[in-house]
Formats: structure tokens, sequence, C-alpha cells
């Protein structure tokens, strides 16, 4: 089949557009969580939601709303855990995490569904989407990148200190309860794309990625929703060709590739910090006048040795020495 | 005469149920630069937290600008700098898009920066000396860079009242000299500043008034204490008992943190 034919399928199109959306919002959110050094929430709303899930489809209701409500409201309850339990807070999560998964698994055995159907919002099938629920998908996904966007500069100052905010004005527990709801809409809304376990992959990889070479907020968050939306389009397309050849799955294909520009990116991040930490200034007073020893090298500009801003001149770095140039000679800084 | 910015009557704040500020009456008259000085755990830090609306009082009555705490919004006249808590956060952020978040106060919902706005921010980062830093990662910036970006932060909102929570802690001589200059640019604009140190350095010619907690209390309160030595024999209590407070040894940069 061919690449057009291929687009052409009426479940190919759904896919694509829910992927789309899904890979623009979830790092949107993900980027104000890993601010706040919370990237593993998106895993234990994940965790909590399964329950609601399993609600869904032991009720007939529809498993993607009974599961918002039951994010939500977890999402709410770790938000509350948190900002109470300064101590134990990891571990009172980490409880909810456990008793949502659990509870999912139990409430799908007891109302004799079976494993499978269980499993299609455990890893996503992204494929058998029905229009109704990329519908839905859209129009979650465009308010929590509206709110993301819109909100911005609120929401940063939030989650960069919490103290200065509440005395510029700001309702902090209102946003922090916002970024919470968000984040759970987002996990419902990944739901189906990647699946429950997979899902914070999605919120975090990106901005992981993202934040290796940028050097603002801003960019780190238009960055990562770029990085999100072309690993889940990507992933997708890529798993949709290679499944004429074998059985693969959507959602791992998604994070794999979402993986894999951090495995590119980092090593590129990580040079650029180590060259930036290298040049950054001397910031000490320089002392006295210490000259060095017999010299022969000539420093300058374009001598390979990494030069250091220092006070009103340049220190040369090599072998565990600051030369300073004076005159014919060199100090020791 | 305008209302003076800080009052504060018959102020307690307890923590976890117990009484960790007692009997705190004071009362700062605008423009004055006032120094909250004491030891670890003497409260000061527990103090300016309460001032700024960070802890409840159990009791007292707090007013700023003349409003009781509860009926205050007009936050844009604040300008708060925290304790310079360690690295930045999980996600880069640029010098300016920090001391932006200070210009919240005056901002509406969804309405973006604007012209003035952008130039308070400018003037605010020329201000504090970090002009040719303002686009790069604060993180990358040293510790007394950094704490001069939380006061261009604060300076953004173009705010009338500062509080300064201790503003030198872990920063070198060279950087304390930079921020008193900073400082005195403020006081010369009729700032109100609350600061709360534990060596005052550099800052010590600023300093209108000294009030040195201990144990949750105002133990002393008048003029500057070096000054003060000299006027202790007229009708000040004497700072003589005071100076090991004044200037401890052991410094900590996490104090205040757990309080």
């Amino acid at each position: 089949m061919s690449a057009a034919e291929l687009f052409s399928l009426p479940f190919m199109q759904r896919a694509l557009l829910a992927a789309l959306f899904t890979g623009l919002a979830a790092p949107a959110i993900g980027t104000y969580l890993v601010q706040r050094r919370l990237a593993l929430m998106g895993d234990g709303i994940g965790h909590v939601a399964v329950t609601g899930v399993a609600l869904g489809l032991i009720t007939g209701w529809s498993p993607t709303w009974t599961a918002v409500i039951v994010a939500v409201l977890g999402a709410v309850l770790i938000e509350f855990i948190r900002e109470r339990g300064h101590t134990n807070g990891d571990v009172a999560l980490a409880l909810l995490f456990y008793g949502g998964l659990a509870g999912g698994v139990l409430i799908t055995g007891l109302g004799g569904q079976s494993a499978a159907r269980l499993q299609q919002y455990l890893f996503g099938s992204i494929t058998t989407i029905s229009i109704e629920d990329v519908i839905v998908t859209m129009v979650l996904a465009a308010v929590v990148i509206l709110v993301c966007v819109g909100l911005s500069p609120q929401l940063f100052a939030v989650a960069q200190d919490p103290e200065f905010a509440r005395v510029a004005g700001l309702k902090v527990r209102a946003y922090n309860v916002l970024v919470a709801v968000l984040a759970a809409v987002s996990v419902t809304v990944a739901m189906r794309t990647v699946g429950l376990l997979l899902v914070s992959a999605l919120m975090v990889v990106p901005v992981a990625t993202s934040q290796q070479l940028s050097r603002t907020f801003r960019t780190t968050l238009a960055a990562a929703m770029v990085l999100g939306a072309l690993a889940s389009v990507g992933g997708l397309v890529i798993s949709a060709f290679a499944s004429y050849h074998a059985n693969v799955a959507p959602g791992p294909t998604i994070v794999l590739l979402s993986l894999a520009g951090f495995v590119v990116t980092w090593p590129i991040g990580a040079w650029l910090r180590h060259r930036a930490r290298l040049a950054a200034p001397f910031d000490d007073e320089p002392v006295g006048h210490e000259v060095s020893d017999e010299h022969p090298h000539q420093h300058g500009p374009d001598c390979g040795h990494v030069a250091v801003p220092h006070d009103d001149h340049v220190d040369y770095v090599h072998d565990g020495h600051r030369h300073a140039p004076h005159g014919a000679h060199y100090d020791e800084h | 005469m305008s209302v003076d910015p800080i009052r504060l009557v018959d102020g307690a704040v307890a923590i976890g149920g117990r009484p960790v500020l007692r009997g705190i009456d004071l009362t700062v008259p605008a423009g004055q630069f006032l120094a909250l000085l004491g030891a670890n755990g003497s409260g000061k830090s527990t103090l300016i937290r309460a001032l700024t609306g960070l802890r409840p009082l159990a009791r007292g009555e707090l007013s700023l600008f003349g409003t009781p705490f509860d009926r205050f919004h007009q936050w844009y006249r604040i300008g708060f700098v925290p304790q310079r808590t360690g690295a930045a956060s999980g996600v880069p952020a640029s010098v300016r898009e920090v001391v932006a978040a200070g210009r919240l106060s005056r901002r509406k919902l969804l309405h973006p920066l604007g012209a003035a706005g952008r130039r308070a921010v400018d003037e605010a980062i020329e201000l504090v000396g970090l002009t040719d830093r303002a686009g790069d990662g604060v993180s990358t910036l040293s510790g007394g860079q950094q704490q001069r970006v939380l006061i261009a932060r604060a300076l953004a909102g173009d705010p009338e009242l500062f509080f300064l929570d201790e503003p030198t802690a872990g920063v070198d001589l060279t950087q304390q000299q930079v921020l008193a200059d900073t400082l005195a640019a403020l006081k010369e604009r009729g700032a109100t500043i609350v600061l709360v140190a534990h060596e005052l350095g550099p800052l010590a010619p600023l300093i209108d008034r000294s009030v040195v907690m201990r144990d949750g209390r105002i133990v002393y309160d008048g003029y500057p204490l070096a000054e003060a030595a000299a006027h202790a024999h007229h009708h000040l209590p004497g700072p003589e008992d005071l100076v090991p407070d004044h200037a401890p040894s052991v410094r900590s940069p996490f104090e205040g943190g757990a309080q």
C-alpha cells in the first residue's frame, strides 16, 4: 500500500489528528510539571486514571469521561497532599498511584471485562479511535494548549517561585490546582494515543530534550510542543508503515522516537553546558603580582587555550594555571 | 503626612500550634531603611514572612499602607526579595523572564507585558547591572548575580515597600557592595526597605533603624547598633548584651527554610 492510500484511510486520518493534538498538548503542560520538579506526576495521574477507565467499562459510561473525572479528582488530591505533606509527600503519592492501578485492575475483573479491553487504555490504541473520540481529544487538547500558552506568565511565576508569586498577589493555590487539572486532562487525552502507562513520557521527554539547547522558558515550551507533535505524528506514521512487516504498536513507537530525540540532543547539550562553564568569567578579585615561570608559549585569541574574562582582562587557562598577560610576561591569577 | 507602610500591633505567629513570635509591635514609616537582626532561629525571617502574609498571624493587627491586611489588594506596592533558593527551577529561564515575573502584580490576565512593562523590566535589569546577561539562563549566573536578579524582579513592579530576606547570605564582598549600591539607589528614590540580615557589611551605612530579635521577641528597637553604642547612655537600651546576636559566628544558607 502506498503512502497516499494509507493517509486516505479514515481511521488513519483520525489517528493522525489525535496524535497531532496530543503531541502538542502533553508537553505544554509537561513543561510546568518539569519546572516544579514533578516530572512523575503524569505517571501518578495515569495510574489513578486506570480506575476511572475501569469504572467506565463496568458501568457502560464512556471510559474517556470517567477517566477524566477520576484523573482530575486524583490530580487535585495529589496537589493537596503535595501542599500539605512537606516531608512524606512522595510516599503519600506512591500510595495513591498503587491504589489507582490496583483498583482499576480489580474493578475490570469484577465487571467480567477481559484484560484486553483495559490494555487498549494502558498502552493506547490510536488506530481504533472513533470520530467522537477524536473530537473530544481535539477540544480538550485545544483547551490545555490555550491555557498553558495564554496564562504562561502566571503559571511560570507560580512554578518558579510560589512565595514571590503570592506576594505579587497571584492566587497560587488556584493556579496549582489549575495545573493539576490540566495535567489530568492531558493524561486522559493522551490515553488513547500512547496509553496510560506511557503518557508521562510524552509530557516529559520532549521537555527534557528541548531544555538541552534552550536558555529561556519560552523557547523550552515552544520547542517541547513542536518536538512532542513531531514525535507523536512521526511515531504513528513509522508504526503504520512498519506494521506491514511486523506487529508494531503506535504508542511505544511514539515514546521511543521521542526518547531517540533526547539521546541525540543530550550530548550536544552536555557539551554546550561544559563549554559555557569553562568560559564563565572569574569573579574573584585579582590578587598581587606573581610572575609565572618561564613561559615560551605566546597566548592570544587564537592560541587554543580557554580564554576566560577576569575583571578588566583575560585569563588563559591551561594545565591548572590561570595566566594573565602583563607586559612581556604572564601573571599567575 | 503619608500613611505608614507597615503597622503591626501585638503580632504573634504560631507554627504548628507553638507560638514562635510574640508581642511584636512594629510600625515602619515611609522612607525608612530598617534592618531586622538576630541569630538563627530568632524569628526574623518568620517576622518578614508574617509581614508579607506568607505566614498567618495567630493574633494581632497588621495593616499595610493603612489598609487592614485582609482587605489589602495593592500588591504592586510591595516588592518581595525571598531568600535565594539554590539553583533555579527544573526548566531553563532567562534573566529577563524571571525579572518580567515581577511585573505580574501590575498585569491583568491575558494582557501582554506592554511597552511600559518592557521598559520597567529593562530598567530594573540595568539598575542591578545585568543588562549584558539579560538573555542568559539564570542558573548560569553566580550566587551574587542571582540575588541581583531577584532584586530586579521586585524592582520591575515599581513598588514603594521592599522586603529583603537575607540578601547578603552567601554573597561575596564585591557583590555585597554592588547590592549596597543598588539599595542606596532605591533609598534615594524614597522607597521603604525592610531587610533581614545576619551581618550588614557594606549595607551598614544605609540603615536608619535596627530591630533585633531574640527567641521570637523584639529585644532592641532603635538607632543602628554601631551608632546606638554612642547614644546608649542617653535614652535607649544599651546594645552591649546584644552584640553576640548581631554578629553570630554560625551561618547557614538553610536558615528560615524549615520555619
